[in-house]
C-alpha cells in the first residue's frame, strides 16, 4: 500500500532541489545560447557568489535580504566581467579553447575561496521560516516550498525578460546573428557580457537556495552542478523550457527514487551515478536531449 | 624525405639525451625527490594517453583522473585480495582501465563536443562516489582504501614503461592509425568520404586513452603501497588536462614539460597556501590558453623555426583551440 502523504512529501522535496536544479541549468542555457560553449565553471561561481553573501552577513552585518540583493549585483558584475576579461578574447580560438578556459576557471574560483575563506564548513540560515504546514494528512515543509517559488520567479523573470524588453530581443538576436546584429546597431559584446551576468546572478540564487540545507564549503556545487548538467543536456542545451522542466523531473524522479528504491535509500552515492546512467541512456537515444532540436552541424 | 630523416634523427638524439639524463638522476637524489621524479613518470604516461584523445582526436576528457582510479583498484585489489605480485598487476590494470574506457567510449562517443566533456566530468565526480561507498568494500575497501604494501619509489620501472608506452604512441600516431585519427579531427566530413567510421576511431583513441592512465594509476598505487578513492578526484582529471595544455595538444614531445610541472609547480606554491596550487593551475593554463595555445611543444616547434634549422612542421596540431 503506498503512504500517499509521504509520497506526496517527497515530490515536494524533490521540486525544491529540482527549482535549484533548473535555476542552474537555465543559467548553462543562457550561456550556451550566447556563447555556444557549456560553463564548467557555472557551479564555482555560485559557490562563490554564497562566499560574498556570507561575508556580507556576517563581516558586514547586512540584514539577509540586503546581502541578497546586493551578492544579486555583485554576481552580476562578476560574470560580466569574466565574459569580458576572459572568454570574449578567447572566443575565436574555438569552442574547445573556450571550454578549457571554463575549466580553468573552475579551478580558480575553487582555489581562491578556500583561499579567502578558508575550506572550514560555514553556514547561512535560510530567510525562510522553518516549520511544515499540513494539508489533509500531507505534511509539507515550508522552506521546500518556498525554494520551489523562488525557483518559479526566477525562471519567469528570465523569461519575461527574454521575451518581453527590448533588452531581451537584442541579447536572442546577438547570440543567433551575432554579424547581422552587429549591423543593426546592437552591441553584441555588451549583450553577451550581459547574459553571462545573468547566468551569474542566477547561479547566486540557485547556490542561496542550496546553502542552507548544505552548508558552505568551496566544493558543495559540485554534485549540484552535475544535475544541473545533467538537467541542461536532458531538456536539450539550446532549450529553456526543456531544461527547466527536465530539472524539475530530475530533482522529483532522485527524491522519488532515494525513497522508494532500497538499495539508493541504502546508500545515497548511487543517486548520481544512477541520475548519470539514464543521462546517457537518453543521450544514446536523443543525442540533443529530450527538447532539442536536431540541428544540422556545419562541416 | 631528407627532412623527415634528419627531423627522426632529431628527435632520436632528444630521446637519447632524455634517456641518459633520466638513468643517472637518481644517484643525485635522495629517496623523496626519486619518488617526486617517479610521480612525473607517472603522469607522463597518463597526460601522453589523454593527449591521444584530446590532442590528437580532438575530445576534451576530463575523466583521465578516474581511469586512473580503476587501474589503482585493480592493482589494488589483486595485490591486496589474491597476492599477486604488482608488477604483474599492472597490465592488467591497463587492460582494465582500457576496457573500461571502451565501454564508456561507445556511448559517450555519439556525443559530440560539449557533450563529451559533460560526460567525462560527470564520470570523475561518479567514481569517486562508487569507490568511497562501502557497498563495494571487498573489492574497492570502501572509504578506508586499500593497502597492500609500503610506500616505494618505482623510479626505473616506471620511466621504463613510460618511454616503452611513449614509443608505441609515436610508433601508432605517426601510422596509418594517426593519420586516421587526425582525419577524423580535423575534417569529419571528408574522413567519412573517405571510407573511416569516426566513431570507430573516437573510441579506439579513448580506449587507448583509457588504458594508458590505468598503467599510471597501477604505478601510483604500487608507489603509495596503497589505494584511496582521495586520490583521484575530479581535480586529478582537471591537472591532467592542464598537464595536457601546458604540453601542447597533439605533440607528443611536450608531455614532459607538463608532466614536470603539475608534480613540482604545487610543491612551490604550497608554501603560500593550501587552496594556492590550484589558483596558479587555473591560472597557468588560462595563460597557456592566451599566449602560446600550442603550449611547449609548439613554443619549441617556434624557437627552432626560429633559429632556421627546420622550417617543416612534421606534427600538426589540432585545428580548433588555435589562437591564430
Amino acid at each position: 500500500m503506498i503512504d500517499w502523504s509521504e509520497l506526496f512529501q517527497q515530490i515536494v522535496a524533490g521540486l525544491a532541489a529540482g527549482g535549484v536544479y533548473a535555476i542552474l541549468a537555465l543559467a548553462l542555457v543562457l550561456i550556451h545560447r550566447a556563447t555556444g560553449v557549456i560553463n564548467f565553471a557555472q557551479g564555482e561561481m555560485a559557490m562563490f557568489s554564497c562566499y560574498i553573501a556570507w561575508s556580507l552577513i556576517n563581516t558586514y552585518d547586512l540584514t539577509y535580504w540586503l546581502a541578497f540583493a546586493l551578492t544579486l549585483a555583485i554576481s552580476f558584475a562578476g560574470g560580466a566581467g569574466i565574459y569580458g576579461v576572459v572568454i570574449k578574447p578567447l572566443s575565436r580560438a574555438g569552442e574547445i579553447t573556450v571550454v578549457i578556459a571554463t575549466i580553468a576557471l573552475l579551478v580558480i574560483i575553487n582555489g581562491l575561496a578556500g583561499w579567502i575563506w578558508t575550506p572550514e564548513i560555514k553556514f547561512i540560515e535560510s530567510p525562510f521560516p522553518p516549520g511544515t504546514f499540513t494539508v489533509g494528512d500531507v505534511v509539507i515543509s515550508k522552506q521546500d516550498l518556498w525554494v520551489f517559488g523562488v525557483s518559479m520567479i526566477c525562471v519567469s523573470v528570465v523569461f519575461a525578460i527574454f521575451r518581453f524588453t527590448r533588452t531581451g530581443l537584442m541579447m536572442r538576436a546577438a547570440a543567433i546573428r551575432p554579424s547581422t546584429s552587429r549591423l543593426l546597431g546592437i552591441r553584441v559584446a555588451f549583450m553577451l557580457a550581459v547574459g553571462w551576468g545573468l547566468a551569474a546572478a542566477l547561479g547566486a540564487v540557485a547556490g542561496l537556495m542550496a546553502v542552507p540545507s548544505l552548508g558552505l564549503e568551496p566544493s558543495f556545487m559540485l554534485t549540484i552542478i552535475v544535475y544541473a548538467f545533467a538537467a541542461a543536456v536532458l531538456g536539450g542545451l539550446d532549450s529553456p523550457a526543456g531544461a527547466v522542466l527536465a530539472a524539475y523531473i530530475l530533482g522529483v524522479g532522485i527524491s522519488l527514487l532515494s525513497t522508494y528504491v532500497d538499495f539508493v535509500a541504502e546508500s545515497q552515492e548511487f543517486k548520481l551515478p544512477i541520475a548519470f546512467g539514464v543521462l546517457l541512456l537518453v543521450l544514446l537515444i536523443k543525442p540533443t536531449g529530450l527538447f532539442g532540436r536536431t540541428v544540422a552541424r556545419r562541416v | 624525405m631528407k627532412e623527415v630523416l634528419r627531423s627522426h634523427l632529431a628527435s632520436g638524439i632528444c630521446l637519447a639525451i632524455s634517456i641518459a639524463v633520466l638513468a643517472v638522476l637518481p644517484s643525485f637524489m635522495g629517496f623523496f625527490e626519486t619518488r617526486n621524479m617517479a610521480q612525473v613518470g607517472m603522469y607522463f604516461i597518463a597526460i601522453v594517453g589523454l593527449n591521444i584523445v584530446t590532442g590528437y582526436s580532438g575530445q576534451i576528457s576530463l575523466g583521465q583522473g578516474a581511469f586512473m582510479g580503476v587501474g589503482a583498484y585493480t592493482t589494488g585489489y589483486l595485490a591486496s585480495q589474491h597476492g599477486v605480485g604488482v608488477w604483474w598487476t599492472v597490465p592488467v590494470a591497463g587492460a582494465v582501465a582500457g576496457a573500461a574506457g571502451l565501454l564508456f567510449g561507445i556511448p559517450a562517443l555519439r556525443l559530440h563536443g560539449p557533450y563529451l566533456a559533460l560526460a567525462t566530468f560527470a564520470l570523475a565526480v561518479c567514481f569517486v562516489e562508487l569507490a568511497r561507498s562501502d557497498r563495494f568494500a571487498e573489492v574497492t575497501g570502501g572509504s578506508q582504501g586499500v593497502f597492500f604494501g609500503l610506500p616505494t619509489a618505482p623510479y626505473y620501472q616506471t620511466w621504463g614503461i613510460a618511454l616503452g608506452l611513449l614509443l608505441l604512441a609515436w610508433f601508432v600516431l605517426s601510422g596509418k592509425f594517426g593519420r586516421s585519427l587526425r582525419a577524423v579531427r580535423d575534417a569529419e566530413l571528408a574522413a567519412v568520404s573517405s571510407g573511416l567510421n569516426p566513431a570507430v576511431f573516437k573510441t579506439a583513441a579513448f580506449g587507448i586513452a583509457a588504458a594508458y592512465a590505468g598503467v599510471a594509476g597501477a604505478l601510483l598505487a604500487i608507489q603509495l603501497g596503497s589505494v584511496s578513492a582521495l586520490a583521484f578526484l575530479p581535480a586529478l582529471s582537471i591537472t591532467l588536462l592542464v598537464g595536457t595544455a601546458l604540453g601542447g595538444f597533439g605533440l607528443l614531445f611536450g608531455t614532459i614539460v607538463g608532466a614536470l610541472f603539475i608534480v613540482y609547480a604545487p610543491l612551490r606554491a604550497e608554501d603560500v597556501s593550501q587552496q594556492a596550487p590550484s589558483v596558479m593551475y587555473g591560472l597557468f593554463l588560462l595563460a597557456v590558453l592566451f599566449l602560446m595555445p600550442g603550449g611547449a611543444a609548439q613554443l619549441i616547434l617556434r624557437l627552432r623555426a626560429l633559429l632556421g634549422k627546420a622550417t617543416k612542421q612534421v606534427y600538426s596540431r589540432p585545428t580548433e583551440g588555435e589562437g591564430d
